[in-house]
């Protein structure tokens, strides 16, 4: 018999953002009092980091308006600084003079986020934004959690599952939203590269390897295979598909 | 060179191993329910306590000017963090990452903690029996008609 799946959504940072909950906590009060935290959570950091709004902390600290860094303001810099450097330049925070750490907020955010949902004793979580997700089972005895893939160039299609019991999935790929990922160094959008998936144990790190990796566009195979730790699925534009592991020898 | 990783081509079921990184698998479950955050206080600039103070943090946008903003010492889930920023007639010219967190690059983390994963492709949507899609970036405007919108409503 299949395990009770409790589901909510709320759109925040312009995201869908969608929990699936199985266990003791599932649906109850502590329930909803973890969701509201997560929700608020994202909330702030969006209220922090949005580059829609002007009068988000990073606007402001883009136009050279603030005369301190906060915390979490650094912590992302400084994740996404050490992208650049390890990317050679393909991924960067600052683009024509403007600060925008999109490409390492959403998956930081979330991973912060789903603190709230880890505290939920005996209870299994799937906390996904957007396409990118944080996974997670209590129980030995429940089941994986499976997470499909979309097919990069049939978003009504799956095209892979995977089973996770804890850990990450982040997908880059020009299906939803056109080029939205370009090459730093660059500025030009991949062309035979459809979609990147990498898995790994933190959504923070997974995000910014799938955006890294889909700007590489053709080097990603090269690129990933440098980066242990983590797997990953490609689908190329002409339909075929690698699926990459790292492992360190 | 334990960092050369081994690499294979699927094209139906593959069973791997993946690799985590050791202070992650306890500090992130940790330390992300409590983010430990100190080493600074939400009105100090710059100029305050630790490192060395870089000229002319003073926050303005005049076009003229180039402003170089130092924050303090932020204590993350990694270790310590500490980034300065430089706008010059308001255009962001430099970040840069003044301290890291200390010999344990996340490469470098990487133990034997092993997850496995098996990634099966299927051509069959319908039939297989998924909990959440991973995609690109759904924006709310799309979610209407997305896969992922269809599991959530079916769950509620």
């Amino acid at each position: 018999m299949k395990t009770e799946v409790r589901r909510r959504v709320e759109h925040v940072m312009g995201l869908p953002v969608s929990v699936a909950l199985r266990g003791r906590h599932a649906d109850d009060g502590r329930a909803d009092d973890a969701w509201a935290a997560v929700v608020a959570d994202l909330r702030e950091s969006d209220r922090v980091f949005s580059t829609y709004r002007p009068d988000s902390v990073i606007s402001r600290m883009s136009r050279g308006e603030l005369s301190d860094v906060p915390p979490e303001v650094a912590e992302v810099l400084a994740i996404g600084e050490r992208a650049r450097i390890a990317s050679g330049g393909v991924f960067d925070v600052v683009r024509d003079g403007v600060l925008d750490p999109s490409g390492v907020v959403k998956g930081w955010a979330v991973e912060r986020a789903a603190a709230a949902l880890r505290d939920l004793e005996d209870t299994d979580f799937c906390l996904s934004a957007g396409g990118d997700m944080v996974v997670h089972v209590a129980d030995p005895d429940r089941p994986d959690w499976r997470v499909g893939i979309e097919d990069a160039t049939d978003p009504t299609r799956v095209r892979a599952v995977v089973p996770l019991r804890s850990g990450a999935v982040a997908t880059s790929g020009l299906a939803h939203r056109g080029a939205h990922v370009v090459d730093a160094r660059t500025g030009l959008a991949p062309t035979r590269l459809a979609s990147v998936t990498v898995l790994g144990p933190d959504l923070t790190r997974a995000d910014v390897e799938a955006t890294t990796a889909l700007a590489m566009d053709a080097d990603a195979p090269t690129w990933l295979a440098r980066r242990a730790g983590l797997a990953a699925y490609l689908q190329w534009a002409d339909g075929r598909t690698q699926t990459l592991v790292g492992l360190p020898d | 060179m334990k960092r050369i990783a081994t690499w294979f081509l699927s094209t139906v079921t593959v069973v791997v191993l993946m690799f985590g990184y050791h202070t992650s698998t306890n500090s992130t479950l940790s330390a992300t329910s409590q983010p430990a955050f100190v080493g600074s206080s939400s009105t100090s600039g710059s100029t305050s306590s630790t490192t060395k103070s870089n000229g002319g943090s003073t926050g303005n946008s005049n076009s003229n000017t180039s402003s170089t903003v130092t924050g303090d010492v932020a204590q993350t889930r990694w270790g310590p963090v500490q980034v300065e920023l430089t706008v010059k007639a308001g255009s962001v010219t430099e970040v840069r990452v003044l301290q890291y967190p200390t010999g344990n690059s996340t490469d470098e983390q990487i133990n034997s903690y092993a997850l496995p994963v098996l990634i099966q492709e299927t051509l069959d949507s319908q039939s297989a029996n998924i909990d959440m899609v991973s995609g690109a970036t759904v924006t709310s405007v799309g979610y209407q008609q997305s896969l992922q919108s269809a599991l959530d409503q079916a769950g509620l």
